[in-house]
């Protein structure tokens, strides 16, 4: 550099940017330190303060690299970055930029599972109220996981050895890499959207816990949340939880054991089907005795012993109905003759013609009309006389009237 | 419902129920038989279904024209 040259700000700068480039230590170095001062611009691109207890240095990390981050930096956080440590000749800074950040103490993968975890917690995705019953016989049970692999072979073996009366459509996806969550989500979707099956069941067999990644991946819990369809998580070997097995609706240590929980077992199903033949059975038997026994009973009563004995009882009934009313006609008919016997005796008593025997006889006029006056008579009137055995004509000679 | 078109968890539901009629035995012996004979004729139903299913698998994937087509799954285990 000549000592007498004047330099344009710019030109500082830009010299200064290149020796730190220059410098081969700086292209490539890990510094620890604590997050501060953290911010995403809508850019994407994330800038911070990297810090300890004596100094700090900025730093940038581009979206470039930002979008790989599995987890969510935060403030206070102790981490380690990689990157370079160049100038920003605009403000004649040096920053350090950023192409990674680890987490201190636990890996990146573990951070970001816990803090999705508490976040989706936090939003309720796991409660239980959300969970939705799993059909007792499913019908149709989409399995969403890699056509390759053991795990989708195991669990169409143990369906159909279990319950081979559900349909299994399988919706092949990637189940790791970058591309594995959006094709989890579009299957859950696609299930849902033309309601495919009655049950779904999402999964893979196990791996490390980048291979398992996708089923810590937010769209698909999301997926897994809203999806209408009831979901079984089934991912990896028994230890290994996932975020998919927090939002499911029924969680599964293998693929596996997702078969055996998704379905009764066929020869369970036979058992409990001769248990009803055998309760029915039984149930028929005894009522049916139950009956014979009632029937015993009524049959040893008197009135089915001896099936005449009623009508013996009626007929008894009637005879002695019979007699009484017999003499009460009897009675009544006696009653009758004698009133009438009475009646003749009073009838013939009164006739005007037992008069006459005793010595009486009637007069009648020339008309046949009783006289029985003698001021209706006149001398020379013819008369009639009528007596006890016959008639008499006569005439009137005199008349007398008593005084 | 007719009875070829009762799916088998509709038969077991009404199965339990007329087992359970059945036990407590408090319905006339007409009624009974009766009973009796629907739920012998359903647990025939079941049982032919559980023995003649066989497991149907089919594999959904896009088609040439982007619409997923259903294919038989083969194993290649």
């Amino acid at each position: 550099m000549n000592e007498n040259r004047v330099y344009s700000v710019s030109e500082l700068n830009g010299f200064v940017k290149e020796l730190f480039d220059a410098t081969p230590m700086f292209s490539q170095l890990s510094v620890r330190g604590e997050l501060s001062n953290y911010k995403i611009y809508p850019s994407g691109h994330h800038y911070f303060t990297l810090k300890d207890s004596e100094s700090s240095i900025r730093c940038v990390m581009f979206k470039s690299s930002a979008v790989r981050l599995r987890f969510h930096p935060e403030n206070g956080m102790s981490v380690t970055v990689s990157g370079r440590l160049s100038v920003y000749p605009r403000d004649g800074a040096y920053q350090f930029y950023c192409s990674a950040i680890m987490p201190e103490g636990t890996g990146d993968l573990q951070l970001a599972f816990e803090q999705l975890k508490k976040k989706l917690s936090d939003e309720g995705l796991f409660d239980a109220s959300h969970k939705k019953p799993l059909p007792h016989y499913p019908d149709r049970i989409a399995i969403i996981t890699s056509s390759a692999g053991a795990a989708v072979h195991d669990m169409i073996r143990i369906l159909g050895r279990r319950w081979p009366m559900s349909k299994v459509i399988l919706l092949p996806v990637r189940v790791q890499g970058v591309e594995a969550p959006p094709e989890i989500v579009g299957a859950i979707r696609y299930a849902n959207r033309h309601a495919l099956a009655d049950l779904i069941i999402t999964g893979r067999g196990g791996g490390s816990i980048e291979d398992l990644w996708a089923f810590n991946d937010e769209r698909v819990a999301r997926a897994i949340y809203e999806s209408e369809i009831p979901v079984i998580s089934a991912v990896g070997h028994e230890p290994d939880v996932t975020i998919s097995d927090y939002v499911a609706d029924a969680r599964a240590s293998t693929p596996s054991n997702a078969a055996e929980i998704a379905v009764p077992d066929r020869s369970e199903e036979m058992d409990m089907l001769s248990g009803f033949s055998i309760r029915s059975s039984q149930a028929m038997d005894k009522r049916l005795k139950n009956l014979r026994t009632e029937l015993d009973n009524y049959r040893s009563r008197r009135v089915l012993r001896d099936a005449s004995a009623p009508i013996d009882d009626r007929r008894q009934e009637l005879d002695y109905l019979r007699d009484k009313l017999g003499s009460a006609m009897e009675r009544a008919l006696a009653e009758k003759r004698r009133a009438q016997v009475r009646l003749a005796a009073s009838l013939d008593a009164m006739s005007p013609l037992r008069v006459l025997t005793r010595g009486y006889s009637i007069a009648s006029d020339e008309h046949g009309k009783l006289v029985w006056s003698v001021k209706t008579l006149k001398s020379g009137a013819p008369l009639r006389l009528r007596l006890s055995d016959g008639s008499a004509d006569c005439r009137v000679e005199s008349i007398e009237e008593d005084q | 419902m007719k009875k070829d078109s009762i799916t088998y968890e509709q038969a077991i539901s009404r199965l339990s129920q007329i087992v359970n009629d059945l036990e407590k035995g408090n319905m006339p012996l007409a009624d009974s038989l009766s009973l009796f004979e629907e739920g012998t004729s359903l647990m025939k139903r079941c049982t032919e279904l559980l023995d003649a299913a066989e497991q149907k698998v089919v594999m959904l994937k896009k088609g040439a024209d982007g619409e997923p087509v259903e294919l038989p799954f083969e194993e290649e285990a």
